[in-house]
């Protein structure tokens, strides 16, 4: 069952220079909500900046993990 | 009804209707919070909407995830093109983006809408689980 820091190091792994914070939303390993801070997502759409999270998961968005509530922002961004 | 007959049906729902919802459950009995989220989003600007429940069938939302590469229920479809989840749905309520990519007015002092929803203006959802008997 996967954990909020398995989820956070495996963001930040494979997108370099991001920071995510990460929380299990219900306890339960399967309901998780993300704050992504990444400059790869500068000039994307909300669309391409949730698949590229999505994507370090593959299939387990959907499986194991039940849900992933994503929120995606440029440094810019949060500032 | 076969994988394929599913996979049309979902590509004409898609194509046929202005603004397309894939939920779990129905706008009036949502079975999920972030389906519920996303239909009050919609119940709250107004704006007419056909939606699918997903539920009945599970190749539905296989094939739907196949079509879309979108791997989470909700998926808001509008003209045919992929808006998003619950998520962006929900930011783009907020900043008025979806009042606009819908043509509608932003209302006025409203907030993030909030599940359940009330009672709800759009049409009838599209009876899939009629046609997998």
């Amino acid at each position: 069952m996967p954990t909020s820091g398995e989820l956070k190091e495996r963001i930040e792994a494979s997108l370099p220079g991001s920071t995510a914070e990460v929380q299990d939303l219900t306890g339960g390993g399967d309901h998780f909500r993300a704050e992504v801070v990444s400059e790869r997502f500068e000039g994307l759409s909300r669309i391409d900046r949730h698949r590229l999270v999505y994507d370090v998961f593959g299939d387990e968005v959907g499986g194991p993990i039940h849900a992933l509530s994503l929120k995606t922002s440029t440094l810019e961004e949060t500032t | 009804m076969t994988t394929d007959e599913i996979r049309a049906f979902i590509q004409q729902a898609i194509g046929e209707n202005h603004v397309m919802l894939f939920m779990k459950g129905t706008p009036e009995q949502p079975m999920c919070g972030f389906s519920a989220r996303t239909a009050a989003a919609l119940n709250a600007l107004g704006v007419e909407y056909s939606a699918l429940d997903i539920l009945p069938d599970p190749r539905i939302r296989q094939e739907l995830s196949g079509l879309s590469q979108w791997p989470t229920i909700p998926q808001l479809f509008v003209d045919g093109n992929l808006v998003g989840g619950a998520d962006i749905v929900t930011e783009m309520y907020d900043t008025g983006e979806l009042a606009d990519t819908l043509g509608v007015a932003q209302p006025t002092g409203e907030q993030v809408p909030e599940p359940p929803a009330e009672e709800s203006p759009q049409t009838a959802p599209l009876g899939l689980e009629n046609r997998l008997g």
